[in-house]
């Protein structure tokens, strides 16, 4: 009944397997895909922070630390780019952003 | 122990469930809301492994910030987002194949994991069981790491100058307020001192 470093793998796996699974399924809205990819995040931070704990390294905990702070930046202009869009384009639709095709 | 045991399944199914209504769910805004629910569950993962310190970070920046942030976003947005989940299930067999395949993948690597037990002998880590979490993540963030923390300032610095050069706009058919212009006003061409003759009025 103790519970290892395995078991917090696992949870971290299946969670970064639903992140990819909803980028997967909602392929045209953007706000859920930039969702996923915070939920992959945060799978990846449950693991550093597993290894650290069952280590007792806290370097580990010092690069989840820089990782949320990645992330944090990341949602922020994520969001400010799909603000602009909306304005520009009055969707969030991911198959009509083809401005760049050529 | 068997009490740690409890609230890691507690923690952990609920987080699970809760990442997979993100993707479930058609309202976005119950999609935000169950994204925060899922961290919140996280946080208590954190806290079982004896990261207090994340945890609380993850609380107060990731569900008060960002997903707040969110939130604010999907409210703010008129989308018709029932449009944008015509052909869900289009992509589930594609979808439901990679990431089952991408998972066993996964647990297969985690369960035949093993470490050399030497490893820990070699980090910069204070001995846990005197300080706090909050302080021996302290002495090693201010000391050894101090640079990827001024990194990772600078980052959040870029990421908020980004964020409102992309956002900001200038409207031109909104009058404002002119400070400078209307401190500089001298009293020559504030008032003017007229004669008028008595019965003639001002033309």
């Amino acid at each position: 009944m103790t519970i290892g470093l395995t078991h917090y793998l696992t949870v971290a796996a299946i969670l970064f397997t639903l992140g990819i699974f909803g980028i997967f399924l909602n392929r045209k809205n953007v706000i859920v895909i930039l969702m996923s990819i915070e939920l992959m995040l945060l799978a990846v931070n449950l693991n550093l922070v597993a290894f650290s704990s069952f280590h007792a390294d806290l370097v580990g905990q010092v690069f989840a630390l820089i990782v949320l702070t990645v992330a944090a930046a990341e949602a922020a202009i994520g969001l400010a780019i799909v603000v602009v869009y909306f304005r520009n384009r009055r969707t969030i639709d991911v198959a009509e952003i083809d401005l760049l095709k050529g | 122990m068997i009490l740690q045991a409890l609230f890691f399944y507690l923690f952990a199914i609920l987080c699970v469930g809760a990442a997979f209504m993100v993707m479930a769910v058609k309202n976005p805004v119950h999609a935000v809301l169950f994204l925060i629910f899922a961290f919140f569950n996280a946080a208590g993962l954190f806290v079982l492994l004896g990261a207090e310190f994340l945890a609380m970070i993850l609380v107060v920046v990731y569900v008060g910030a960002v997903l707040v942030l969110f939130l604010f976003v999907v409210m703010m947005l008129d989308v018709d987002f029932a449009e944008l989940r015509a052909g869900f299930l289009k992509y589930l067999p594609i979808g439901a194949t990679i990431g089952l395949l991408l998972l066993v993948e996964l647990v297969l690597i985690v369960g035949a994991w093993v470490t050399a037990p030497e490893i820990a002998a070699q980090s910069p880590t204070p001995p846990l069981a005197q300080v706090s979490n909050t302080a021996a993540l302290g002495a090693i963030l201010y000391t050894r790491y101090v640079y990827l923390f001024e990194a990772a300032g600078l980052i959040l610095l870029v990421a908020m100058v980004g964020a409102i050069v992309l956002t900001l706009q200038h409207r031109r058919d909104v009058k404002r307020q002119s400070v400078a212009a209307q401190v500089g006003r001298t009293r020559e061409e504030g008032v003017e001192l007229v004669h008028v003759e008595s019965g003639r009025g001002l033309r």
